[in-house]
């Protein structure tokens, strides 16, 4: 009887929670928006969250590209049609991995970053002391880091696809010696910018609000002490990267898939 | 200063994200602006379309005049019915051209090649290519290779 209350109180618990980021996530960016005094403080945000998230991003991008097209090579070149590398590492990298990959990295780099800051605010009363003064902390610390990640993710995750092909090109074009007109002939023939790019943005989108949500909502929910900090950073990255993973899923299906 | 340096660095960080955007846009999709202009559509039907994918190619003499945008079943005639958007300055297609499934390669992706007849009157649009012929569908070239076999 008793194991039954506690999976119950468990269940209500993260009921509690998912309706007290989404009581963060409505007062934040929905009532009463602000956006000329948030300017400065978006611009600042963008600068933490993507400028400073490019590096990650780049060469990561690149490798995987890399890698990408020496796989598909090796793979391709027994059936004789290596000139299709161009279309495999497109098509993955615009689909699949850029907005992907892109998430997760974002999650570790930017995700853990904001919550551990925004729980520091709280263990060390800033966010009270805001509220004090009279300036609401959700307008004020939340909403430019939302705003922020929402728009960093597709701008990070287009480089990383474009960052990445190139890296296939390099590697097979100057290489491994394919023809560089069939391999972006390919590349060009079957990847649709509405059917596969904007898909993918859209993909970057959706997983930049989940990321940032997430880490927004764990910073400002945790308890205020130093375990509680790390507890939270740590819950950041597992969920944002079990989110994305199971979304993407999701939304292939949707936008690919013939369901 | 410090400011500066950060707008300068947020500025050039959302021109990287346009500029990526349009290279994925041009370069890698293959997306062109003359081509977004007019279309008529033109319809085909094919006993066997063996292969053949909406987004493929259509082409006379080899040069790509249009695209493969539906396929389905005519529940009339009970063959594929395969839509194709053609360019609209290609609007010199005679009535009677014929328009055939034709493989790039010997495993390449599937095509739909059109030849032009001789009659002065010109495709519209919702008009039917009459002559069609279907795609090579390998089994069936060994089953008659076979056939031919056995009666001799």
């Amino acid at each position: 009887m008793d194991r039954l209350a506690l999976l119950g109180r468990a269940g209500l618990d993260k009921l509690a929670a998912f309706g007290r980021s989404s009581m963060i996530l409505f007062q934040s960016l929905i009532a009463k928006p602000q956006p000329v005094m948030m300017f400065p403080l978006l611009i600042q945000q963008i600068y933490f969250v993507g400028v400073l998230s490019l590096v990650i991003i780049v060469v990561s991008g690149l490798f995987i590209g890399m890698v990408l097209g020496l796989q598909g090579y090796t793979i391709l070149v027994d059936y004789g049609s290596e000139q299709a590398v161009g279309q495999m590492v497109a098509l993955s990298l615009v689909r699949e991995l850029a907005p992907v990959v892109t998430a997760l990295l974002f999650a570790g780099r930017a995700g853990s970053a904001l919550t551990a800051e925004i729980g520091l605010m709280k263990a060390t009363e800033q966010l009270s002391s805001l509220e004090m003064i009279g300036v609401d902390p959700l307008r004020r610390i939340i909403a430019p880091r939302f705003w922020a990640g929402f728009i960093c993710l597709p701008i990070l995750a287009a480089i990383f696809a474009i960052v990445g092909i190139y890296g296939g090109a390099i590697v097979s074009i100057d290489w491994l010696g394919i023809y560089d007109g069939s391999f972006w002939a390919n590349m060009q023939n079957s990847v649709d910018f509405g059917e596969d790019v904007v898909n993918g943005l859209i993909k970057a989108i959706v997983f930049g609000f989940v990321v940032t949500w997430i880490a927004v909502f764990q910073g400002y929910d945790c308890i205020p002490t130093s375990e509680g900090i790390s507890q939270a950073t740590t819950k950041t990255v597992v969920y944002s990267s079990l989110a994305v993973l199971s979304l993407d899923f999701i939304l292939t299906a949707v936008m690919f898939g013939e369901l | 200063m410090r400011m500066r340096i950060l707008e300068i660095s947020v500025g050039a960080f959302i021109l990287a994200g346009i500029l990526a955007l349009i290279g994925l846009a041009l370069n890698v999709s293959g997306l062109s602006m003359s081509n977004a202009g007019d279309t008529y559509t033109v319809y085909a039907r094919f006993e066997n379309i063996g292969g053949l994918t909406p987004r493929s190619k259509v082409t006379m003499s080899g040069v790509t005049i249009g695209k493969v945008t539906n396929i389905d079943l005519d529940t009339d005639q009970l063959v594929a019915r395969v839509t194709m958007e053609i360019n609209g300055d290609v609007d010199f297609l005679s009535i009677d051209s014929s328009a055939s499934i034709l493989t790039a390669g010997l495993l390449g992706e599937k095509y739909i090649g059109i030849s032009v007849g001789a009659e002065e009157e010109y495709l519209g649009s919702g008009d039917y290519i009459e002559d069609t012929q279907s795609a090579l569908v390998l089994e069936d070239l060994v089953g008659k290779f076979l056939f031919n076999e056995v009666s001799e």
